[in-house]
């Protein structure tokens, strides 16, 4: 099963190599990692999307890097009402008579075009990983030249909703 | 400015001065270590400003020592070696301490920080090396950082589940001066690293509940019981509550190996009964074991009926191989103090306790004896005859290190000292050195086999230029003995370079150092030989000869469950 975790860290040389170390030495199989400042100076966030095979090895996973000691907290927020943001550059092949076509998709993905050559655009997409999914697999068929993306930052949203058990008929 | 290195020339205290005081603030008894260019600047200060230092002749030496000390003291054991290959040599007993949660602060020299990065002379990435087999580790960035980061590393090596720490210390940094105004302790602070000591009230009842409700409840002590010095309590509460108990391998001392509710080590090479108990107990609390594999054999078959209590400090611990029905996150002393509290007063399991005993009476761990030559099982209840359980015995791994955890029956906790998680061969001898050092009026029995002497035997150079009395008493079979065991049983035979029929003449090697050397070969030679020289001041060496086809019984096969054990009867 597919979690979002993040951990609050203290920023010191060599914090993600031991976190990562760590995944990597427990077989946990990454997707992503993001990591960057938080509004702490000296605390940085870590966002990764890990691969586990059942509640044990999450538990675990969770145990062993909540051990270190670079580490100030781990949160699972998979199940909880979260943010998640990604972003994606895209060069995507449009000799000028695609060109229209694809900018009438980047339009409703909010995306941008933030390079253009003779015949490559470059668009930045940023949004949840699913609509970047879905954004990269629009543009594939015209031919994508060459693809980076950030792998998914996330945060719990202020408001956290209370499940309700009742499903709504409408 | 007092200057601390008393170097006229200098009028303000250098890196590696910094350093010696740091230590000495840490109450430091004793440094192992080995000299070299990196730390050449903090051997000159402790030239200056000594704290004794055991010269190793090798730094895996010098840190298996070190971990010898630690276990025996209960103290923190402190390792220097140089940066490069110094620092890669420890690496082997880094794991080791890591595995077997030994408190150590490891120093390695680094080079200087304007050439880290450039493969410089006797360079080694040794922070990124040893992240994974070390609690935590550092590299001093800053010379005013020194103090702060070796009262850290103390702190952290030696408190919550103990491990080993490693301060990397650039050449640069310890020849720099110190700019602040002295170099005191302050507070240790660490948000991310607050170990939890003291149980959860409400879970240790539900233990107490649980023990009221069980009709074959079962102790488990590991070395956990060990680091938190709870063996008293936990005696204390074997009897309080009649349970009966078994050790991990690592455990063994926690209670007299003789006491009526002790049925032995349980796992691969444990005893029946206490296999069989762990097979059909209903309630199995653990004290600071870690559920390791040659302990459980094949989780599916692992205390099927079992509600399982695990206490343990390390988090992370509970449920990583055993899901837990009760589980506890605390020092194992406070745990069995408030257990202790609870009066927790049961009838005795009249029927569990007989039909253990029972099993313990039928099926004893037994040898078939031999007409000719000695076997190993023999010497090792011969050194516990002669020591009368009261030495600390220090082993490698394998065969010997099974026979003596099976035979050598431990009065006093602390005084097994063996190379558990790792199953580091040469650890045994150099051990057997920190034990020494640690507890000088004790006598310590090195047993190692002829493979593992043979990786660490130069140390011998350090028994008798320190004086050190430790006995070595080699099983040699003239083979590695498990790996021949394991090929015997699992290979059709096939001795693939297990074999040493070529061994050095270890009495002409022990007075190449100047240590007295004996060779026995009957069992009537090597118990005048054990007799004399358990009982001598001076450091001794045995080649006890044994025989080479010799198997570790009982067993549980690898994959097997603990119920499918093999040569338990004749």
């Amino acid at each position: 099963m597919k979690r979002v975790i993040t951990t609050t860290v203290i920023n010191q040389s060599g914090v993600l190599n031991r976190v990562t170390g760590l995944l990597m030495k427990r077989q946990f199989n990454i997707e992503s990692i993001t990591v960057g400042h938080t509004e702490q100076p000296g605390i940085s966030k870590m966002t990764f999307v890990v691969h586990v095979e059942d509640q044990r090895k999450l538990e675990q996973l969770l145990k062993q890097l909540q051990k270190q000691i670079d580490v100030l907290k781990v949160n699972d927020i998979t199940d909880k009402a979260i943010v998640t943001r990604e972003l994606a550059l895209i060069k995507v092949l449009s000799p000028p008579a695609v060109r229209s076509e694809i900018t009438s998709i980047i339009e409703p993905f909010r995306a941008t075009v933030i390079d253009m050559s003779k015949n490559v655009i470059t668009v930045q997409v940023t949004g949840d990983p699913e609509k970047v999914e879905a954004f990269i697999d629009l543009v594939r068929p015209y031919g994508i030249k060459e693809l980076t993306r950030t792998g998914a930052t996330a945060f719990v949203r202020e408001n956290q909703k209370t499940p309700s058990q009742q499903l709504s008929i409408l | 400015m007092k200057a601390l290195g008393g170097d006229v020339e200098k009028s303000a205290a250098q890196g590696a001065d910094v350093f010696i005081q740091s230590l000495q603030n840490e109450g430091v008894e004793m440094i192992f270590g080995y000299p070299g260019g990196a730390v050449l600047p903090i051997y000159d200060a402790l030239y200056k400003n000594p704290i004794p230092h055991i010269l190793a002749r090798h730094e895996q030496g010098a840190i298996h020592a070190a971990e010898g000390y630690a276990r025996v003291s209960g103290k923190t054991g402190v390792v220097i070696a140089t940066s490069g290959p110094g620092a890669t040599n420890l690496v082997t007993g880094i794991a080791d301490a890591m595995m077997d949660s030994l408190p150590l602060v490891v120093f390695t020299g680094q080079v200087a920080s304007a050439v880290i990065g450039t493969d410089a002379f006797q360079e080694a990435d040794i922070v990124g090396i040893t992240q994974p087999i070390t609690k935590h580790n550092y590299q001093v960035k800053d010379v005013n950082d020194l103090p702060r980061i070796i009262h850290e590393a103390f702190h952290i090596a030696s408190t919550g589940r103990p491990g080993p720490v490693l301060v990397d210390i650039p050449k640069n940094v310890s020849n720099e001066i110190f700019t602040l105004s002295e170099v005191k302790q302050t507070e240790v602070d660490l948000p991310g690293y607050q170990p939890t000591t003291s149980p959860n009230f409400l879970q240790i009842q539900k233990v107490a509940q649980a023990i009221q409700k069980a009709k074959k409840p079962l102790i488990l002590a590991g070395a956990g019981v060990l680091h938190a010095k709870a063996s008293e309590d936990l005696v204390k509460f074997v009897e309080q509550s009649k349970i009966p108990i078994t050790n991990t391998l690592l455990g063994l001392g926690t209670i007299k190996g003789d006491h009526p509710q002790f049925l032995g080590m349980a796992g691969m090479h444990g005893t029946y009964a206490a296999n069989m108990a762990i097979c059909e107990c209903d309630l199995l609390i653990n004290f600071g074991a870690r559920f390791d594999d040659r302990l459980t054999g094949n989780l599916d078959h692992f205390a099927p009926n079992a509600h399982i209590v695990h206490i343990d400090i390390d988090p992370a611990e509970i449920g990583k191989n055993v899901p837990t029905d009760i589980p506890i996150v605390a020092d194992a002393k406070e745990a069995l103090q408030s257990l202790l509290n609870l009066g927790v007063v049961t009838d005795g399991f009249s029927e569990w306790t007989n039909h253990l005993n029972k099993l313990t009476e039928e099926f004893p761990l037994f040898y078939k004896q031999s007409e000719e030559g000695i076997l190993p099982q023999q010497a090792i209840e011969m050194i516990h005859k002669h020591t009368g359980g009261n030495a600390i015995v220090t082993t490698d791994v394998g065969q010997h290190q099974m026979w003596a955890a099976q035979y050598y029956k431990f009065n006093n906790p602390d005084h097994w000292v063996t190379s558990g998680g790792l199953g580091t061969m040469g650890f045994g001898f150099p051990a057997a050195i920190g034990a020494q050092l640690a507890k000088p009026k004790e006598t310590v029995v090195a047993i190692t086999g002829d493979g593992g002497f043979q990786m660490t035997l130069q140390e011998l150079s350090l028994l008798q230029e320190s004086q050190i009395p430790v006995k070595v008493i080699i099983l040699n079979n003239q083979c590695l003995g498990m790996v021949r065991q394991w090929q015997q049983t699992f290979y059709e035979e096939r001795y693939s370079e297990s074999l040493m029929p070529s061994q050095p003449d270890f009495v002409k090697l022990a007075e190449a150092y100047d240590i007295e050397g004996y060779k026995v070969s009957t069992v009537e030679e090597a118990d005048q030989v054990f007799e004399k020289a358990l009982k001598s001041n001076k450091p001794v060496l045995i080649d006890c000869r044994v025989k080479q086809i010799e198997n570790v019984y009982p067993m549980v096969a690898p994959g097997k469950g603990l119920h499918e054990m093999l040569g338990v009867k004749e």
